[in-house]
């Protein structure tokens, strides 16, 4: 599994240098913004670096993990420091710290508390990254849960006026899911050896173990066996983040009251975290869950299902939102249906569909956050309703904004296309009824972002807007980059499909046709 | 040296496919300059002549020289057949030779390819394919396109986006010419939804006005539902062949044609299902482009956008493409499917000309016709007439353009689009009527204009397959025939209201005049085009008509399921019966036009008041509107609300209600612990400070008292023992 034993610590580097930006801003006067904000953006921008050098020393044609470091941390339990990356999280590792210095210059604009803000914008990126590169399951969860706490004080600090209610719900919903994962962990852990010393987390071991069918048979408790309830736990915890249908209600809110920056962090990197989390844990280590006698269990069936809800249901209750940024949240809910199809799949099309997917939105609903957060600024209401010829006040605005919405709705030549269209072709040869009912999200989702369109940007000039200006230079340079991810993953999704490719076709193996 | 022996046509093919590509670019990253603001037509103008040029290139070698398509089926269709009558193209295939003359030239052979993924498991090769049908549109396009590039620069003028105009043209004919030019179903299938996208924002090009955007959105999403249906016969296509490349499938389809494999059965169908199945869900996407019944709703609001875009788009090349598409995989089509396609047809062209009979909108009118025309296209090759479709799509584009860029002009010169407010411009347009009648000729089928060669091709082969297949299959023949007749009607009536008669409006009529020549050069030679056809037998074709190079494909689905090629030649007969009978409807249509407006005996108003109901339904469109608004959109619509209440008041509520029993069950334990455990707790201090002050009384500092407790505590302790003793 591992190709290379890192000696340089690259990926410890990218995870923690922004703890070195967190003390720096700590001794930082309260009063010096401009110190603060440019330690934040060079402390952001030094893991963006870090994540190029990455991106060109990455081997695309291993499918193991690279970057390798391993250090023992709590030898009474076997707990060690593990990090390692493949071409499935390595991507996202390159995703988030490019979407932390977005973040970061963003936020350029916040006057409350900046001294706070930007360290735990700082501590939010070590604990996103943390949960990409773990390859111990404890270290994973304890970053998971690092994540969660920045998440909090950040909307419920900076957030609109119903931050309080929103930062509570994020939080508890979320912690409610990791204590299941909590669990479920500490099981694996017990059942990975009869004796202490034999029993561990390492991610690595427990998909060896869990591949060769360790968990497959185990006793039953109220009537489900263990691997069930292990795929359950662990499934409700990621199904959280990602957010699957019933769980997706706290998305919303979130989105609605958080600051333009925190959206972006939200939308762009921790709804990625759910479906990586499946993939790494729950795929890699639990396939027998999946795949059983040469078919898809009911398990499988679930995830298609759930992915078919999240895409139909997604798109309609994103129709009948009048608030910009709630119609962006729940169009996040339909496209990470996309992600549960492919998912569900489990051969190479579907998982690189879903994989594309992830990466994609990144860009696309960040950008589409970034753009809700400029007409936000200016107009102070983000009613859809109320707006009206933007296209005639702000034709740069209006031009990058019909670049993300139809990156957003699929258009092919965009981003979006890929992760979609890849989805469904590796999810019809699984699930062809569910996939082609899964379609109608499509053709809603066009609708809604179509509307969107023609009354925001469309119709005659309204005089409440007249005095509105284009696009600052800080706001165009937050949006161009996004924009041309949009366009160069459109024309050229081999960038992203050739990295990927050989870790997708190891976990796609695991799902064999036998 | 042979042009098509080495890689050079791929980069013709790059250079008509990437210029347009980097003239919208140019107008985009440039729109703030002064040049392109005041100039925005120059670099454009620049790229589609280039592209027109090389397209012209591609065109002479591989149709004029005959240089692609030397397989010997192609070969024989290009050289040494004899000259076949006018109707019979379409040669069936020898038997044993499923070769397809059409995939003759392909980029790939000549390492020109673009991997744009590669998953492991789908992998598409982007190659370039060059063929007669390939070169042949690749000119009808960049031609119409260059036309309407430069009569825009005169039409557009003025108008504050006169660049992002021109850079949309651009972007449009960037993914008309990419349609065209790919291999591959899944790309085709992505050019197909960039040419939307384009259409989208050039119908809603002036977008402060109320119309435009509505008319947009409708464009856009009929569209979309065509496409889902387009993609979801990708998706079976790729589960049957593992591939999406058009020569692959092609291959793939050949073998089970010639019995060396047979395509397992899917979803428990057989592969005779499986692959109508398939062709009926790929064809969704051409009946929503190439506005279909009953998918055709968005064509005529999309006459909202800039007339020349009327003409490039919604006339001569993105509608078409649907026609197109359905050419480009023929040989997947199987007879089931292609009788739908005969029968969607046969209802576009009776339903969409019925309504261009009343509409008094000219651009309204000229785009029923067109759907009327590519219904006639989609009839054609349904019942067969493969050749006689695709060269329809070529003379209708060409007098398709030319009538709608002599309705801009028109437009150009009243300001309005009502027929009713016009009358009597022959004398102040001339050359805009003189070609718009050239082009109506052409349109109504008179013999010798180019519309008649085409129009009596499908014709002939509607007959004989109506012939071959019993009664009920003539419907699509009758209306091919009468649907001459009609269409002659309402163009004859569409330029007695325009330029015949007296001016119904003193005041715009004495304010118009005939437009610049940027506008009427275009005109002229569209019109020119319009009669001037490759019907004829050409000497620069080597004597061959242009139909008699656009070889069928076998029909490797129906030869799969064991049905063989349909149908022969007509022979001389049929086609000078056809001529004869095109001929007679054509004059029925002008007898009744002259009698109607010209006589006025009885003018159209007794006509109207005769056919009261079946003029209200036509003249409201058959209520397609209506029944869409009241089924589709509203239970879109109402599904979303419901979805919404749904997720607000019950999902959200049963979340919020967790988060609710939770507090109080937290509460209750808070006032379990406040009231009955701290209860206890301070009872058990309650006692004892109680207690305690009691006590405390006996303590009293008194030495005597305390002697008399000692005293008194041990008699009692003495009397006790003494007693238990």
């Amino acid at each position: 599994m591992i190709s290379t034993i890192d000696s340089s610590h690259l990926l410890s580097w990218i995870t923690l240098s922004p703890l070195l930006g967190v003390l720096a801003i700590l001794f930082t006067p309260r009063e010096k913004h401009d110190v603060i904000k440019t330690l934040a953006a060079a402390f952001t921008g030094i893991p963006l670096i870090l994540a190029g050098w990455l991106y060109f020393k990455f081997d695309q044609s291993q499918a193991g993990y690279q970057f390798f470091e391993d250090m023992s941390w709590v030898d009474a339990f076997n707990i060690r420091y593990t990090v390692g990356v493949d071409g499935l999280s390595s991507p996202l590792v390159v995703l988030t710290c490019l979407l932390m210095f977005f973040a970061v210059f963003s936020s350029w604009n916040i006057e409350k508390g900046v001294k706070g803000y930007f360290m735990l914008l700082l501590l939010l990126a070590v604990g996103i990254n943390g949960v990409f590169v773990s390859l111990d399951f404890f270290l994973f969860y304890v970053y998971w849960e690092l994540m969660l706490l920045p998440m909090y004080f950040l909307i419920g600090i900076w957030g609109g006026p119903r931050r309080e209610y929103a930062a509570i719900k994020f939080f508890l919903y979320t912690l409610a899911g990791s204590v299941l994962m909590l669990v479920a962990l500490i099981a694996m852990y017990l059942k990975s050896g009869d004796v202490p010393s034999e029993r561990t987390f390492s991610l690595i071991a427990l998909a060896q173990k869990g591949q060769a069918g360790l968990f497959d048979h185990g006793s039953t408790l109220f009537g489900m066996e263990l691997r069930s309830w292990l795929f359950l736990f662990l499934f409700i915890g990621f199904a959280i983040k990602v957010p699957v249908f019933p769980f997706h209600t706290w998305l919303p809110d979130a989105h609605v009251e958080a600051p333009t920056a925190i959206s972006v962090v939200l939308a762009g990197i921790l709804l990625k975290l759910g479906g990586y989390g499946l993939m790494r844990v729950n795929m890699t280590i639990l396939p027998g869950a999946l795949w059983e006698n040469g078919g898809p269990t009911g398990w499988a069936t679930a995830l298609a299902l759930l992915g078919m809800i999240n895409c139909v249901y997604g798109a309609f209750v994103a129709m009948a939102q009048t608030d910009f940024k709630k119609l962006v949240a729940y169009s996040s809910v339909a496209h990470m249906g996309f992600v549960l199809l492919g998912l569900a799949a489990m051969n190479p099309n579907g998982i690189a569909g879903a994989n594309l997917q992830l990466i994609n939105h990144g860009t696309s609903s960040a950008m589409l956050f970034l753009l809700v957060g400029v007409i936000y600024d200016r107009a102070h209401h983000r009613e859809i309703g109320k707006f009206g010829g933007l296209a005639s006040h702000m034709p740069m605005y209006a031009s990058l904004a019909f670049l993300g919405i139809f990156t957003s709705l699929g258009l092919p030549g965009l981003a979006g296309f890929w992760g979609e269209a890849l989805s469904l072709i590796g999810c019809y040869e699984v699930f062809p009824k569910i996939t082609a009912v899964s379609t109608i999200g499509l053709i809603v989702t066009a609708a809604f972002f179509l509307m969107t369109i023609r009354k925001v940007f469309f119709g005659p000039k309204l005089p409440q807007y007249a005095g509105f200006p284009d696009l600052s230079l800080r706001e165009w340079a937050c949006l161009v980059p996004f924009g041309l991810f949009c366009i160069v993953l459109g024309v050229a999704p081999f960038l992203l499909t050739d990295w990927i490719r050989p870790s997708v076709e190891a976990l796609a193996s695991l799902f064999g046709k036998s | 040296m042979d042009f098509f022996d080495d890689a050079t046509p791929a980069w013709y093919a790059l250079a008509i496919l990437l210029l347009p590509a980097a003239g919208f670019c140019w107008n985009a990253f440039t729109y703030r300059t002064e040049f392109t603001r005041k100039r925005g037509h120059i670099v454009p103008l620049l790229t589609i002549g280039t592209a027109l040029f090389c397209a012209l290139t591609i065109f002479k070698h591989a149709v004029i020289d005959g240089d692609v398509g030397d397989t010997p089926h192609a070969a024989s269709a290009t050289h040494d057949a004899p000259a076949h009558d006018s109707g019979g193209a379409d040669a069936p295939p020898a038997a044993g030779s499923l070769a397809d003359p059409r995939w003759s030239w392909s980029s790939k052979a000549h390492g020109v390819v673009y991997r744009i993924i590669d998953t492991g498991a789908l992998r598409i090769d982007a190659g370039i394919t060059i063929d007669h049908l390939t070169a042949t549109m690749l000119l009808v396009v960049t031609l119409v396109a260059f036309l309407v590039h430069l009569y825009s620069v005169s039409y557009m003028h003025g108008d504050k986006r006169f660049s992002r105009f021109f850079a949309f043209l651009q972007l449009f004919s960037f993914s008309m010419l990419g349609l065209i030019l790919t291999d591959n179903l899944l790309l085709l299938f992505c050019f197909w939804e960039l040419v939307g996208v384009c259409s989208y924002f050039l119908i809603g090009f002036w977008f402060e006005q109320d119309e435009p955007p509505k008319a947009s959105m409708k464009a856009f999403m009929t569209n979309r539902f065509g496409d889902v249906g387009f993609l979801i016969g990708i998706l079976l296509v790729y589960r049957m062949f593992g591939t999406t490349d058009l020569a692959e499938i092609y291959a793939g389809l050949q073998a089970v044609a010639e019995g060396r494999a047979a395509l397992p059965p899917l979803f428990g169908w057989e592969a005779g299902t499986l692959l109508t199945v398939a062709g009926l869900c790929l064809f969704t996407g051409p009946m929503a482009k190439s506005a279909q019944v009953p998918l055709h709703i968005w064509l005529p609001d999309a006459m909202a956008g800039p007339t020349p875009v009327s003409a490039l788009i919604h006339a001569a090349t993105m509608v078409a493409a649907g026609v197109y598409m359905v050419g480009r995989i023929y040989f997947f089509f199987t007879p089931t499917a292609l009788a739908f396609i005969a029968g969607i047809g046969t209802v576009t062209a009776l339903v969409a000309a019925t309504i261009g009979l009343v509409h008094n909108n000219i651009k309204k009118v000229l785009a029923y016709s067109t759907c009327s025309q590519l219904g006639y296209m989609m009839l054609s090759l349904g019942v067969g007439g493969y050749s006689a479709g695709l060269f329809h799509l070529y003379t209708h584009a060409f007098f398709k353009a030319c009538l709608f860029l002599g309705a801009g002009s028109v437009i150009h010169a009243v300001h309005t689009e009502d027929m009713r407010e016009m009358g009597g411009l022959k004398s102040k347009l001339p050359v805009t009527y003189r070609t718009m009648l050239i082009a109506t000729m052409a349109l109504g089928g008179v013999p010798f204009f180019s519309g008649a060669f085409s129009k009596e091709m499908i014709v002939e082969h509607a007959l004989m397959w109506g012939w071959s297949h019993g009664l009920a299959h003539m419907l699509p023949a009758i209306v091919a025939i009468g649907g001459g007749g009609l269409t002659f009607f309402y163009m004859m009536r569409l330029i007695y209201l325009t330029f015949y008669g007296a001016p119904r409006d003193q005041h715009k009529f004495e304010h118009a005049h005939e437009s610049p020549p940027a506008m009427t050069i275009p005109l002229m030679v569209l019109a020119f085009l319009s009669f001037f056809s490759v019907g004829w037998p050409m000497p620069f074709l080597g004597g061959h008509k242009l139909p008699e190079l656009l070889a069928a494909p076998p029909a490797l689905a129906s030869i799969a399921l064991g049905h063989g090629a349909d149908h022969g030649h007509g022979g001389f007969a049929l086609a000078f019966g056809v001529l004869v009978l095109s001929c007679l409807v054509i004059v029925f249509g002008y007898r009744l036009y002259k009698q109607t407006y010209k006589d006025r005996n009885p003018g159209p108003e007794v006509w109207v008041a005769r056919l009261r109901p079946l003029h209200t339904t036509v003249s409201n469109l058959y209520y397609f509107d209506e029944f869409y608004r009241a089924t589709i959109v509203r239970f879109s619509y109402a599904t979303a609300r419901v979805l919404a209440l749904f997720d607000s008041k019950v999902i959200d509520a049963i979340v919020n209600g967790v988060g609710t029993v939770g507090q109080l069950i937290a509460a209750g334990f808070a006032a379990f612990d406040r009231i009955v455990v701290d209860g206890l707790v301070n009872l058990n201090g309650t006692v004892c400070h109680a207690l305690g002050s009691r006590l405390r009384r006996l303590q009293t500092g008194n030495l005597q008292d305390y002697l008399a407790f000692a005293v008194g505590g041990m008699a009692f302790v003495t009397l006790l023992f003494l007693f238990l003793a």
